[in-house]
């Protein structure tokens, strides 16, 4: 059976990783390719490589890390953060990216979603979505999470899919940061417009948060958290020996 | 040395990266030459099978890739390179492959009980039918490797080395004789996947 993925997040600016803190035996707790094998060697399933520099230059020490990254870790690799367009798939999937995760760039230009899909495959094409409550809805924000976009988040998504997108990421914003466990109603309702892989951001505490995520939603695909793993509050390999022993797939080292 | 056959399809960097991290030598190349002068071949590959087959003909590599495979040349073909070793292919149409091990691929999305998505995307864990094949003499029982594909291959019994459960059986790696395959990805496996790549360059 497929086993429940778990996806640690790491921000990237100017080259360097921001938020990393509290390893034991890491010299340079900001060197994204010694977290990178860290987290690898920890038994992340995948990384995500978030990318919130604003500069052309740091556009450049980007490419540079992610590609330092990919010649020496052999798990799939998504990057996300300024991906407006063809030539930024291009980019970053030339320097060892696996999947590219699109965010505002296809708010502004949805037809992107299709454009790289056909281009590089639906496998491709990760459709990351910041929702919200709003008036009983939840609605889609832009530019991290600053900007109510008024778009229904449930028909962005399926709109996403139909257009190729291959995998969402829900990040709730309702439950980022909370750490009282993710969006679980966001989560299902989400998991009910769409075929395609699910993973689920925003909320995770600690292991008990993966582990009713799991038991209660078994059509998510993923959990992805930043802060807990970062700061070592949750251990991958101490996660997935109690999913595993919880009865929840998963692949141990 | 190790060619990797570049026919346009695909993104080889973790494939080029991860022999290099093996301690392969290995060159990406679309020459037919090449080929010849290689001691072994990995044929990749992703999206579609129609596509990749037209650009691996309009290369004008499958004869060459025909002629060392029959000269007794390991090859590996991984993902899509590893669908195209079969008879033919059901993706959108009908396709030929380069018939090197008997039989076919299929989507996957009819064979499937309710509740499981297409793609296949994710680590999966391996039943290896045939331990002692050189292949998998470094891999451990249960161990996982990662997957991403819409289609399978079927009627391949007699060249099963491995597979993996999703709902039924899926082919996983096949090899007959000097020719192999893999659905995963070994340059996207871990550690797991680096030790298929470190027994294909062992043979």
């Amino acid at each position: 059976m497929i086993t429940k993925r778990i996806i640690p997040c790491l921000d990237v600016k100017d080259g360097r990783v921001v938020k990393g803190v509290n390893f034991a035996g890491l010299s340079d707790v900001s060197d994204p390719v010694a977290l990178g094998r860290y987290y690898s060697e920890s038994g992340a399933d995948e990384l995500v490589f978030y990318d919130i520099t604003a500069s052309s230059e740091g556009r450049r020490l980007f490419t540079d890390v992610l590609r330092r990254v990919a010649s020496q870790i052999f798990i799939p690799l998504t990057v996300g953060g300024g991906i407006n367009g063809l030539d930024d798939f291009e980019r970053v999937l030339a320097s060892g990216a696996d999947k590219v995760s699109v965010n505002s760039g296809a708010i502004q230009n949805p037809a992107l979603i299709g454009e790289a899909a056909r281009r590089y495959g639906d496998q491709c094409v990760v459709l990351s979505v910041d929702a919200k409550r709003v008036g009983g809805r939840y609605h889609v924000f832009a530019r991290g999470g600053r900007e109510d976009t008024g778009m229904d988040a449930l028909t962005w998504i399926r709109r996403g899919t139909d257009m190729g997108a291959g995998e969402i990421v829900l990040n709730s914003i309702d439950t980022d940061g909370v750490r009282r466990g993710f969006d679980l109603e966001m989560l299902a309702a989400v998991c009910d417009v769409t075929d395609v892989p699910v993973i689920a951001s925003g909320g995770a505490g600690c292991i008990d948060d993966f582990v009713t995520l799991f038991e209660t939603l078994p059509r998510v695909d993923a959990g992805l958290a930043a802060s807990i793993f970062h700061f070592g509050e949750v251990r991958i390999p101490d996660l997935k020996a109690a999913l595993a022993r919880r009865g929840i797939p998963m692949r141990i080292l | 040395m190790i060619a990797i056959i570049d026919y346009g399809v695909g993104n080889l960097f973790s494939l080029r990266s991860s022999l290099a991290m093996i301690g392969a030598q290995a060159l990406v190349t679309g020459e037919a030459d090449a080929l010849r002068r290689a001691d072994r071949l990995i044929l990749p590959g992703v999206g579609a099978f129609g596509d990749a087959r037209a650009k691996l003909a309009q290369a004008g590599l499958d004869g060459v890739i025909l002629e060392q495979a029959e000269r007794g040349k390991p090859l590996l073909g991984i993902c899509l390179g590893m669908q195209m070793l079969f008879d033919r292919s059901l993706e959108y149409g009908e396709h030929a492959g380069l018939a090197l091990i008997p039989g076919e691929v299929v989507p996957m999305a009819p064979k499937l009980a309710q509740g499981l998505k297409v793609p296949h995307i994710g680590w999966n864990a391996l039943h290896v039918v045939r331990p002692d094949h050189p292949l998998m003499r470094y891999t451990r029982a249960g161990e996982c490797v990662y997957f991403v594909h819409s289609f399978c291959a079927v009627g391949c019994e007699e060249s099963l080395v491995a597979t993996c459960e999703y709902g039924m059986d899926v082919t996983a790696a096949v090899a007959r004789g000097n020719v192999m395959g893999c659905q995963f990805h070994p340059e996207k496996s871990g550690e797991a996947g680096l030790r298929i790549l470190r027994a294909f360059c062992a043979l």
